[in-house]
Parts: C-alpha cells; sequence; structure tokens
C-alpha cells in the first residue's frame, strides 16, 4: 500500500491490512470458475470470422436494407406499438403496487434494526422481535423468487392461465419487476441517512410519520429514477414477451425473423429504439422536476 | 425531571460509551455538559431522549422508569423531550416550513401529518416559530439551500413547534460560526428561562459554558469527572477532564481557560 501522505509520521499511517484465508480461499475459487467458465461456455470469438459465419452475418444484415417502409406494413404497426406501451406502463405500475409494500418489509432498519427499533428490540417481548425478522426474511425470499423465475417464463405461465394478448405481459413484467423493483427499493431506503429519521423519532413520530417526513422525502429522487429505468426495461422485456404470444410489437418481431424478413426486421428495431431512447428522454425530464421540487 | 442510577452503554458488547453514571437534574435547571471528544456526551444525549436505551442501570423522567415505555407510551413521552443535534438533522429537501413542522408528529394523528405534508396545516404556527429565531422570510425556501447557522435555527423551530418541556442541545454551536454560535446559546437559554423549561446542552467551548450556566459538569470516559456549581469550576478541574487528549482545539480550550481575562478582552461578545 502506497502512502500518499508522505510526509505523516510512520506511526500515523494505517497498518497493512493482512488478507484472512477466507478471502484468499474466496478469489481463488473465483478466478477458477472463470477460467471454467470460459472453456465450457465455449467462447470462441473466432467462430464469428470463419467463412460460413461470415456469410450468414452478411446475408442477415444485407437483408436489413432497405428497411420496409411500405405502407402495407407499417399501417399493421400502430396497434402493436400502442400495445407495447400499455404493457409495459400497466407492468411496470403492477410493479410498484406489489414492489413498493414488499420493498418496505424487506427494508432492515424499519422492520427490525437499526435506530428505528434500538428501543424496541430491548424492550419488546422476544416473540415480536422474532415476528418481525420472520417477516423479513419470508419477504425476502418472495421478492427473490419473483426475481429468479424469467419474466418470459411467467409470461408463458400467464399466457396459459389468461390466453393470449397483453394481459399475461402485464402480469409477467408485474410479478418479476416486483421482485426487482421491491429489492432496490429497500436498498435505497437503508442507505438514507438515519440522523433526520433519530431526531424525528426523537420528537416521538410513529414509524408511519417518520417514513413519509424523513424516508421517502430523502429517498425519493432514488426511486423514481429506478422506476423509471424499470419502465424502459420493461418495453425491451414486453418485446421477448411477444415471442410467447403477449402481444405488442414484440409478436410482429417474431413473425418477422421467422419469415425471414429481415427488412422489416430492420424497422421494428428502429422503432424499439426510438420508443426506448423516447423513455429516456422523459425519465430525464421527470428527474429534474422531481429533484427541483422541494416539498416531497 | 431526570434521576439517572448506575447507568451503563456498551455497544456491540465490547465498546464502552458510557459507564455507571449516576446523575440527577431538576426541573427547569440549565446544565452545561463539557469534556473530550469520544467522552460519551451523544450517547448520554440519546439515553435522555429516549431514542436508544441504556445497557443497564435506570433511567427516571418525570419519576417514571424508561424501560416501562413502548410503543404509544414512549412516542407521548419522547413528545415532551426536545432535542438539538450537532449535525441539524433535518431533512434536506424538505421546505422549511416541513421541516418546523415535523416537531409536530408526536401530536398530530396520521391523517393531519398526511395532510400537512400536501398542504401545511399550521403554517402560521411555523412562520411564528421561525420569526422568533429570526428567519421567518425562509419559510418556503429548501432546508438544504440555507447555510448551516440558519438550518441550526430551523431545528430551534422545530423544537418550538414541539414545545417539549425538556431541551436537550447536543453540541448545538460547534458546526457553526463563533460569532453566530453565542447568539444561538443566548436562544436556547431565554426560551428555557422563559417558558421554565430543562435546558441540557454539550458543549465544545469552555468559555461559553461558564458565561450561560449555572452548573457544570465534566464528562470524561464515560463517566462524570466533576457535576458543579461554574463558580466552583477550577483550572484544575478543566485540566483533569482534558488531560490526555490531544486535540488541537482541545488543547485550545486549556489554553483559554489558563488566561481568561486576555480571551475575554478579545472576545467581547461572550461576556455579558
Amino acid at each position: 500500500m502506497q502512502n500518499r501522505h508522505s510526509s505523516a509520521p510512520v506511526s500515523l499511517t494505517l497498518p497493512a491490512r493482512r488478507h484472512s484465508n477466507f478471502q484468499i480461499v474466496w478469489s481463488v475459487l473465483f478466478i477458477l470458475t472463470f477460467l471454467g467458465s470460459y472453456r465450457l461456455a465455449q467462447v470462441k470469438p473466432l467462430l464469428l470470422l470463419e467463412p460460413e459465419g461470415r456469410r450468414n452475418i452478411w446475408r442477415f444484415v444485407t437483408g436489413m436494407f432497405p428497411p420496409d417502409l411500405s405502407w402495407d406494413f407499417v399501417s399493421l404497426l400502430g396497434r402493436p406499438i400502442i400495445e407495447t406501451i400499455q404493457l409495459s406502463l400497466m407492468g411496470t405500475f403492477m410493479a410498484v403496487v406489489i414492489g413498493f409494500p414488499l420493498g418496505l418489509l424487506a427494508t432492515r432498519s424499519l422492520t427490525f434494526t437499526g435506530i428505528l427499533n434500538e428501543r424496541e428490540m430491548v424492550d419488546s417481548r422476544r416473540s415480536v422481535f422474532l415476528l418481525r425478522k420472520g417477516t423479513y426474511l419470508l419477504v425476502r425470499a418472495i421478492l427473490s423468487l419473483f426475481r429468479t423465475i424469467p419474466e418470459f417464463v411467467w409470461a408463458f405461465m400467464f399466457v396459459r392461465a389468461v390466453g393470449l394478448g397483453p394481459f399475461p405481459g402485464v402480469l409477467a413484467i408485474g410479478i418479476s419487476y416486483a421482485g426487482m423493483l421491491g429489492k432496490v427499493y429497500s436498498e435505497i431506503l437503508e442507505h438514507v441517512n438515519p440522523g433526520p429519521l433519530e431526531s424525528l423519532q426523537a420528537t416521538g413520530a410513529s414509524r408511519l410519520t417518520i417514513l413519509l417526513y424523513g424516508l421517502l422525502p430523502q429517498a425519493l429522487p432514488n426511486l423514481v429514477s429506478y422506476t423509471l429505468y424499470r419502465w424502459e426495461c420493461a418495453i425491451r422485456a414486453s418485446t421477448i414477451l411477444g415471442f410467447v404470444g403477449a402481444g405488442g410489437i414484440g409478436q410482429q418481431l417474431e413473425i418477422s425473423m421467422r419469415m425471414f424478413n429481415f427488412n422489416q426486421v430492420l424497422t421494428l428495431v428502429a422503432i424499439l429504439f426510438v420508443m426506448v431512447a423516447g423513455v429516456d428522454v422523459l425519465s430525464a425530464k421527470v428527474r429534474r422536476t422531481i429533484l427541483s421540487r422541494s416539498s416531497v | 425531571m431526570y434521576v439517572l442510577n448506575q447507568i451503563c452503554k456498551i455497544f456491540d458488547s465490547r465498546t464502552v460509551a458510557v459507564r455507571e453514571l449516576d446523575l440527577k437534574i431538576g426541573r427547569g435547571e440549565r446544565v452545561a455538559l463539557i469534556g473530550p471528544s469520544g467522552a460519551g456526551k451523544t450517547t448520554l444525549f440519546r439515553m435522555l431522549n429516549l431514542t436508544i436505551p441504556p445497557t443497564s442501570g435506570t433511567l427516571l423522567f418525570d419519576g417514571l422508569d424508561s424501560r416501562h415505555f413502548s410503543g404509544r407510551r414512549l412516542r407521548e413521552v419522547r413528545r415532551r423531550i426536545g432535542t438539538i443535534y450537532q449535525q441539524h438533522n433535518l431533512v434536506p429537501r424538505l421546505q422549511v416550513v416541513h421541516n418546523v413542522l415535523s416537531g409536530k408528529l408526536g401530536s398530530w394523528p396520521t391523517w393531519r401529518a398526511v395532510q400537512s405534508l400536501i398542504r401545511p396545516t399550521e403554517a402560521d404556527l411555523a412562520l411564528e416559530a421561525l420569526r422568533h429565531v429570526g428567519i421567518a422570510d425562509k419559510l418556503y425556501e429548501r432546508t438544504e439551500t440555507l447555510s448551516g447557522g440558519q438550518q441550526q435555527r430551523v431545528a430551534i423551530a422545530r423544537l418550538l413547534a414541539q414545545d417539549p418541556e425538556v431541551i436537550l442541545a447536543d453540541e448545538p454551536v460547534s458546526s457553526v460560526d463563533p460569532a453566530l454560535a453565542a447568539g444561538i446559546v443566548k436562544l436556547l437559554i431565554d426560551l428555557s428561562e422563559t417558558h421554565c423549561k430543562t435546558l441540557l446542552m454539550n458543549l465544545h467551548s469552555v468559555d461559553l459554558a461558564f458565561a450561560h450556566f449555572p452548573r457544570l459538569i465534566g464528562l470524561k470516559d464515560g463517566t462524570i469527572s466533576f457535576d458543579l456549581p461554574a463558580a466552583a469550576v477550577t483550572d484544575e478541574h478543566l485540566a483533569a477532564l482534558y488531560v490526555g487528549s490531544q486535540t488541537e482545539a482541545v488543547e485550545e480550550e486549556i489554553f483559554s481557560r489558563a488566561e481568561p481575562s486576555f480571551v475575554r478582552s478579545c472576545q467581547p461578545h461572550l461576556t455579558r
């Protein structure tokens, strides 16, 4: 470790940190896993340059040009585009509605540790503490379950359950994104400056009002920012969902791909790009507005 | 108001912050706590305002054992104790008016708190409190745009809105420049005098403590080093309090106590 403050006496510099055996073992394991993965995943970049690979790529790329802008095709797209936006919007909304309460319950500093609970931990009965900790663990497990199953598998199941169309897509995004939002919300809330929370608690505020006056105002920009990012992801995800019959622009993309109409594929990809970029611009605007607004 | 008996606070079952501390504070008393950094002053205050429980010992507030408080009862007791923090502990993104009115959270029902967040319900109360601390024009400003001294005034306004019986001020002036510091201490003293509120203040500046408080408590290594009327505190007491602690600021304090007349003549605002 290099000492930047060379003028400081030796006794004031930090002692060099020794690496524990634990750290060494895990580092070695990580490197072995990485090397193993490289082999097992059959990473062979040269394959892209072999004659056959080159030919296929060339055919695919030239097939895309010129993009299909004929009225016959473009007029088909209005409905799927709107469907995709609605699907992603409703999916994200559902994810927030499910994810936010779960996120609160999965926030350690709200449920069972941290300054908000320090006195309760000592004073209340042990059973209450265990109940709270149990709730926390259960909610975290639910959130990981939601996340572990990929959204298109959820869509696949919901298509079986409620039939083809955008609704299974909404459910799929709602559930899987609730898992992600809940986890990230809880992390954002846990990293809020605890000082103001403690001062509110000291005035006799209840946990709910501490949440409203201390926690949310501090966390809001991050919460909104992440939610908007997830909406952007939802637009992309809804494309994949179209592949399993959950409607939207993805369904059209799948048809065009299967028919080898690469020029239509390019049109669709361009539209997707514009949509995602549009959401990006919009979310940047919303974020700025939120940041400049003073109350809540 | 407070009776502390053999109070200990140990963090993570290792770090001893406060050890076997006995203390009695009467209603309406004004007491200054002084001592080197790390003496356990802040920890003591957090126990006194009932945000953290002592590891052992008994803490009586107004004759009631703090261990018996929980839930709603605990919040009702906390409402009677107001705290000013060194780092203000305001919510930076909220408007000043909400930070001031958050002093009412202990007495408002939840719906009232929600309603006030949308449209301040007792803006005139907040304005009155801010006028008292001299920054009435900042009512609707965003708190983080204010200077350190102004934010400390907002924190005092929040205290006024809360209207507690006890005021705990934890180094209220250490992040404020010295000229304003005396003003803020004076404000809190006046508050406790006019409304007969108990006032406990942690102070870095020994001079401010001597100038404004009838009773001084020296805290060192988590226990009481002396507890005397201001007039009875000698230079030996202070030297014993700060011996072994090496921060420059503290050494300056000792020096300044050694030649009080010199220091006073250089800092006329400290003399009454």
